[in-house]
């Protein structure tokens, strides 16, 4: 069943491409806003890494490795940012042990279960093309659980991201607003898995929010241009992976990439322009 | 050196009042039974020598560091039970610039009512007041669009004091707001702070080298060296210590770095 859209999007399997990339691509660069706040710009990508050591464990298990990726990537990145705030550890350093640890135990795990299949592949990179009409209504409800907690919390976890300890003496609950911000994004980084693959997911939370705050002149406009250039790298992405047969999870990312450079190039010619 | 010597009894209890409190890392001591206490409507000035333990002692002050002997209280409970946590405002000693991505001066200020009236709450019509009255106290309302990292560092400091201003609290505790700011931008501090503290009772403890700013405002001046209180009275009696806030100001700098 599919639904009366123009090229290149009238066929069913380019309609559940679109639906999940919808929905990573709005969620996953306003999550990465609150992130590079907060610098922590390479959670995502530890958060990714130890959702593949997941994936691997579900395949090794039998069970689904979507799921077994969001209860380790959840947990993982709870931890992290536990770490973090008792202050045991340093943001990078916490993520660089987990971002190891994450991808070692994939590989060991992906070992035990046979040799590397294709089942592992799938989410190393992505396969938003052959996303069936479930995985597509599952990372749908995730993206719009997403939005629903950001409209609610996104004043909160500003203030938490811009000065930690000043939110801690308003008496803003900083440790559970952070964990909170973790969780999601581990629940971002499992909805993205299928649309641009764990090794990916880290450049559609950040990349947009690069263009974004080159074009915006406040935090506001800059969660709105994040999400928009989010949507519109999906779009034209697809769009290019359909046209000239590219994979569609590297050339979404490229995309974005692409964005990033011209909105570097026009913020430059802006500011020599203006008068000192 | 004179210790002040407080009302037996008061109806309104202290803002803030520490007794006994000693801190330490590890082994190395910062604070040792410090006793002090600011009133409602207090403006009190915190020195010292680098060193010897401003920071830590606002940070314990705060809630921020738990202390390891003596008692901590704002407005009269242990900080980690006080429940309308927004009658404290803190402007940190290096205020975060948020250089990482473009924030408005008003969005700055308006997360400082965000605890005061819920998290999950959206900003009522009470809340935009507070953020106005915030923003025209540090005479910035005209700059309120404007992304905070296009401003020069005083103006900076204006924004995050607006920010602690804007829950309207009943003690501010400022940690070094005047260091290295323009003239323009001092007076501009003090008018905020003192029209706070003399028209709506709140509470000051200001952190400062830098006192000539506010000497003639000043109620009490408290000196730490050696993580000890070792003077705590009305600035007119540093004066007879040949000390003087006002005119010289380097003097009061100069004589924290001398001799104990």
């Amino acid at each position: 069943m599919s639904l009366p859209l123009p090229w290149p999007f009238e066929r069913e399997y380019m309609q559940l491409a679109l639906a999940s990339g919808v929905a990573v691509g709005a969620c996953a660069p306003l999550i990465g806003t609150f992130l590079v706040q907060k610098r922590l710009s390479l959670m995502g990508d530890g958060v990714g890494h130890m959702a593949f050591a997941g994936v691997a464990a579900g395949l090794l298990m039998g069970v689904s490795p979507l799921w077994m990726a969001l209860v380790v990537a959840v947990a993982g990145a709870m931890t992290i940012e536990w770490l973090r705030l008792r202050r045991r550890a340093s943001g990078d350093l916490a993520l660089a042990v987990f971002f190891y640890t994450g991808i070692a135990g994939g590989v060991v795990l992906t070992g035990l279960a046979g040799s590397l299949n294709s089942g592992v592949l799938t989410y190393l990179f992505g396969s938003v093309l052959t996303v069936s009409p479930g995985d597509a209504f599952g990372i749908c409800v995730l993206g719009v659980a997403i939005l629903a907690v950001l409209a609610v919390t996104w004043r909160a976890l500003f203030a938490v991201a811009m000065d930690e300890e000043a939110a801690r003496v308003a008496g803003l609950p900083v440790d559970a607003l952070s964990l909170g911000l973790a969780a999601l994004t581990a629940v971002t980084v499992v909805a993205a898995m299928r649309v641009v693959g764990v090794l990916l997911v880290a450049a559609l939370m950040v990349l947009p929010v690069g263009s974004a705050q080159r074009l915006a002149r406040s935090f506001g406009a800059t969660l709105r241009w994040a999400a928009a250039i989010g949507l519109g790298s999906v779009i034209v992405g697809l769009t290019l992976a359909r046209a000239a047969a590219l994979a569609p999870g590297g050339t979404i990312v490229l995309v974005a990439a692409a964005m990033f450079t011209v909105t570097a190039a026009v913020d430059l010619g802006r500011r020599r322009a203006r008068p000192h | 050196m004179p210790l002040s010597q407080g009302p037996a009894a008061n109806a309104r209890p202290d803002a803030l009042r520490l007794d006994g409190v000693g801190f330490s890392y590890g082994r190395h001591g910062v604070l040792d039974d410090v006793s002090l206490r600011v009133e409602p409507g207090e403006f009190v000035a915190l020195a010292g020598p680098n060193g010897s333990g401003k920071s830590t002692l606002v940070r314990v002050a705060l809630g921020l560091a738990p202390p390891q002997g003596g008692e901590v209280r704002l407005f009269g409970e242990p900080p980690d039970r006080l429940e309308d946590r927004w009658r404290v405002g803190y402007v940190p000693q290096r205020a975060v610039v948020v250089d990482q991505l473009p924030a408005t001066v008003e969005e700055v200020v308006a997360s400082g009512c965000v605890a005061r009236r819920g998290w999950a709450r959206r900003p009522a019509a009470a809340d935009r007041a507070r953020v106005e009255r915030a923003l025209d106290v540090v005479a910035l309302a005209d700059r309120r669009r404007t992304p905070i990292v296009e401003l020069s560092g005083g103006q900076q400091q204006r924004v995050f004091i607006a920010r602690a201003l804007a829950s309207e609290p009943e003690l501010l505790v400022l940690d070094e707001p005047i260091a290295g700011v323009d003239a323009e931008s001092q007076e501009r501090f003090r008018h905020a702070v003192v029209t706070r503290c003399r028209s709506e009772g709140v509470a000051v403890l200001l952190v400062s080298h830098e006192l000539g700013a506010v000497a003639d405002d000043l109620d009490r001046v408290i000196v730490l060296r050696g993580g000890t209180v070792v003077f705590d009275a009305p600035p007119s009696d540093l004066t007879a210590e040949g000390v003087s806030l006002g005119i010289h100001r380097h003097d009061l700098p100069v004589w924290l770095e001398g001799p104990g």
